[in-house]
């Protein structure tokens, strides 16, 4: 042993003699993690929240989230003498009198834009991948819990500067608030301390952006990431990997070195955002006065949807027992969205429920082999970017000289008729990758090689595919759908036959699947 | 003169001559063409008004009607006075090249002199706004940014955007770019109200307070772009795309690189 060695086996065993987590430790860094690159989109999430803390806590130093009126008497020529709120002119002079102001101000935005995005990524890899069957459908719920906290903290957070373009998105949260039947116009009162837009409104959502979101977020994360390590991460069918094992790097010390460097590399791409390209100008959209608005005023993209729905929402109301029901606004910001979400937190139950599968599952589904999950979750897609496009209606109309009407007759008809087509699409395909696998396995790749036959014939040689690639191809389970017989075996009709003809049907649709290559069919190639 | 008969059998002697000719004609020329430029007269007014029917006639009438009067296509040209006309030919929306949406900014189709004689012509007919003076528009001294800007967010944002960058209408139509327009078309918009656009009279938006808004377009005009590309100066529609093309195109990039196995 070294002296160098002994010294560090010292100190390890004092701190070990007072804390007493060698063996924990000793397990952790043992831990394994299988190596893809769309499982990293987590991380990257994770560590633009890093960012987002630190470049926030910058911004906190200056910023003063107060409605008071001041007269500007900054360095920004353009603005200078007019009255605005003390959040508006803060928040000029951090982008202009603090020394790298602008930049941390740009980084914050840059890297909520890509949290929300990369939230979005990994939920897109978890859902495809099927990660988020049992027993991880508890981590699948916080997951959509911190995307949904991730919308209420981007809205506060990009409605703090109290600029023109931000406090438009407040008097819109302010009509959807008030949208609710019967309490809203209450809700409304009290969230804002009075008529729209009041002095409380943005000290309140300070509190709520630095303090009580942020502090949810950490809690919701922690434990997410500790149900990860815990529950063990879930891997790609491979040779040598099975339901019971994981197959990786060891934390230390390949994986800590990459996790450790991709930090540093998520913070290099946000920067280099920062650096180049500007985001939320507000010195450009002037101080808010509820008396104007900008054409094109969009929020943030992942509120865009939601901004979509409304504007293709045909003006409904009815007046009732003194009541105004906006159906024009509560449908699309409330109702769609509540279903969205609430759809989106039930799938894994909902699935599981439909194939009546209730076992462990560690290894990832290729997304074709469960075709009914991707279909629909290209339909889910594809309903919420013809939303967002509308959301961006007259910016495509003035940049692609598009008629806005037209947008919008487009997404009114779109959003009913699209998303049902992309499932469908989405599900031949699927099918027919299953197909072209099948091929692959009984009849190996085109070589592109052509031999001529004694007799004159030209076939193409094929060569075998390895057999890495043979197992991978093989190593899903061939779908089968409930078998739910509708009278028991005395022929009495069943209790609550109705549901059971819905999750027959559902079932069915389920496991339509190509026939998987039989032991028997690969003897016979052999033998060919 | 004998020393430069020397000189005429040179062989630089002819091309010499040429270029000698050629400017003695280029300056006459010059010379004998130059107008001097006098205040207009009452026979030169009515000399432009002249020229300016004949090229109504023969560029506007079969819209406008004989007239001017109008027609099923195209509205009445009586009382809208020269600045409709200076602001519409000067800035190429009319003559019209495509009816279906709206008359859009151009190459001016006339010159100056042919404009200026058609408004002439049209504000012989009934009176209407005027051209804008020179004098009158010195925005440079006379204007404030600062209230400008206010009056700009009031009144012209909600069609122009924030940025004077233009934004959607219904049907097609549009509110055009305000970036590249000279102050004094500006001043003509806003007193002739083209298109879409409503007529900011000088009670609802006084003189002295439009050559604010002309100049706070100009400042908007020449800002330098603070923050690094604007990608438009259109709000957070591009930006979003940028997150996702540039930002998360990079991570998954450089995610796929680190995933990948030594060969």
């Amino acid at each position: 042993m070294t002296p160098a060695e002994k010294t560090i086996g010292t100190v390890a065993n004092y701190v070990d003699e007072r804390i007493g987590a060698a063996g924990w430790v000793k397990k952790s860094l043992n831990k394994v993690f299988p190596d893809h690159w769309s499982f990293m989109l987590g991380e990257v999430c994770m560590y633009s929240f890093i960012i987002l803390l630190l470049s926030g806590t910058f911004l906190t130093f200056w910023f003063d989230p107060s409605q008071r009126d001041v007269i500007y008497e900054g360095v920004y020529a353009p603005l200078k003498g007019l009255k605005m709120s003390a959040a508006y002119a803060s928040t000029l002079d951090i982008s202009f009198e603090v020394r790298g102001g602008l930049l941390m101000r740009q980084i914050h935005h840059w890297a909520a834009n890509i949290f929300m995005a990369a939230i979005v990524a990994h939920l897109l890899r978890v859902f495809f991948t099927g990660a988020f069957r049992k027993p991880r459908e508890f981590n699948w719920i916080l997951g959509i819990l911190l995307l949904t906290l991730g919308f209420v903290e981007g809205l506060f957070g990009y409605s703090l500067p109290d600029d023109l373009l931000s406090g438009t998105g407040l008097r819109i949260t302010s009509a959807i608030i008030q949208a609710i039947p019967v309490v809203g116009t209450y809700i409304s009162f009290f969230l804002f301390g009075g008529a729209f837009p009041g002095v409380g409104f943005i000290p309140r959502i300070f509190t709520l952006h630095v303090l009580l979101i942020p502090g949810a977020f950490l809690a919701v994360i922690t434990i997410h990431v500790m149900l990860v390590w815990y529950q063990k991460h879930t891997q790609f069918p491979g040779v040598g990997r099975t339901e019971k094992n994981v197959v990786g790097h060891p934390i230390l010390p390949v994986y800590m070195a990459k996790a450790g460097g991709f930090f540093f590399v998520v913070f290099g791409v946000i920067a280099f955002l920062s650096a180049i390209a500007s985001i939320n100008p507000i010195w450009l959209y002037g101080p808010y006065t509820p008396g104007q608005i900008s054409a094109g005023s969009q929020p943030d993209w992942y509120m865009g949807w939601l901004d979509g729905l409304v504007r293709m929402a045909p003006p409904l109301e009815t007046h009732a027992f003194g009541h105004t029901v906006s159906w024009n606004i509560l449908i699309p910001a409330l109702i769609v969205p509540g279903i969205v979400f609430t759809g989106m937190a039930l799938y894994p139950f909902i699935e599981s429920w439909i194939t009546g599968d209730k076992r462990e599952h560690h290894l990832l589904d290729r997304p074709r082999n469960v075709p009914n999950r991707t279909a629909l979750g290209v339909m889910s897609v594809t309903f919420v970017m013809v939303a967002l496009i509308n959301g961006g209606n007259d910016i495509f109309a003035t940049n692609f000289s598009l008629s806005i009407n037209e947008i919008m007759w487009f997404s009114r008809i779109g959003i009913f008729v699209l998303p049902p087509l992309a499932f469908i699409i989405t599900k031949r395909l699927c099918l027919s990758l299953q197909r072209a696998d099948r091929d692959l396995l009984l009849h190996g790749t085109e070589t592109g090689r052509l031999l001529r036959l004694p007799h004159g014939e030209f076939v193409e040689v094929h060569a075998p595919i390895s057999a890495e690639k043979a197992f991978i191809l093989q190593s899903h389970e061939q779908a089968t759908s409930l078998e739910i017989e509708e009278v028991d075996s005395r022929g009495v009709r069943r209790p609550g036959s109705f549901k059971n003809k819905i999750q027959r049907r559902l079932s069915r649709a389920h496991a339509v699947a190509v026939p998987k290559v039989t032991d028997q069919e690969l003897k016979e190639i052999e033998h060919h | 003169m004998k020393r430069l008969s020397r000189y005429r059998r040179h062989k630089a002697a002819g091309p010499f001559l040429m270029i000698l000719a050629l400017l003695a004609i280029g300056t006459t020329f010059s010379v004998a063409s130059a107008t001097v430029k006098q205040a207009p007269n009452a026979f030169a007014r009515s000399a432009a008004i002249d020229e300016g029917k004949q090229i109504f006639l023969k560029g506007c009438s079969s819209c406008h009607g004989l007239n001017a009067e109008g027609g099923a296509i195209a509205p009445s040209l009586i009382g809208v006075g020269a600045a409709s006309v200076d602001f519409q030919v000067g800035t190429g929306r009319m003559p019209m090249a495509d009816m279906s949406t709206q008359a859009m900014r151009k190459k001016p189709v006339y010159s100056a002199e042919q404009t200026a004689a058609l408004a002439a012509y049209v504000a012989s007919l009934a009176p209407g706004p005027a051209i804008p003076e020179d004098s009158v528009l010195n925005y440079e001294r006379d204007g404030n940014t600062a209230q400008g800007g206010e009056l700009f967010r009031n009144n012209c944002a909600m069609c122009h955007n924030f940025a004077g960058q233009g934004g959607a209408l219904t049907e097609g139509k549009y509110a055009p770019t305000l970036m590249g327009v000279q102050p004094k078309q500006i001043y003509e918009a806003l007193i002739t109200g083209p298109q879409s656009m409503p007529v900011f009279s000088d009670k609802t938006i006084t003189p002295a307070e439009k050559l604010s808004l002309i100049k706070w377009i100009k400042s908007a005009e020449s800002e330098p772009n603070l923050g690094g590309a604007t990608m438009g100066r259109i709000g957070p529609v591009t930006e979003g795309l940028l997150a996702w093309v540039l930002g998360i195109g990079m991570l998954i990039g450089i995610a796929v690189w680190l995933t990948t196995r030594a060969r």
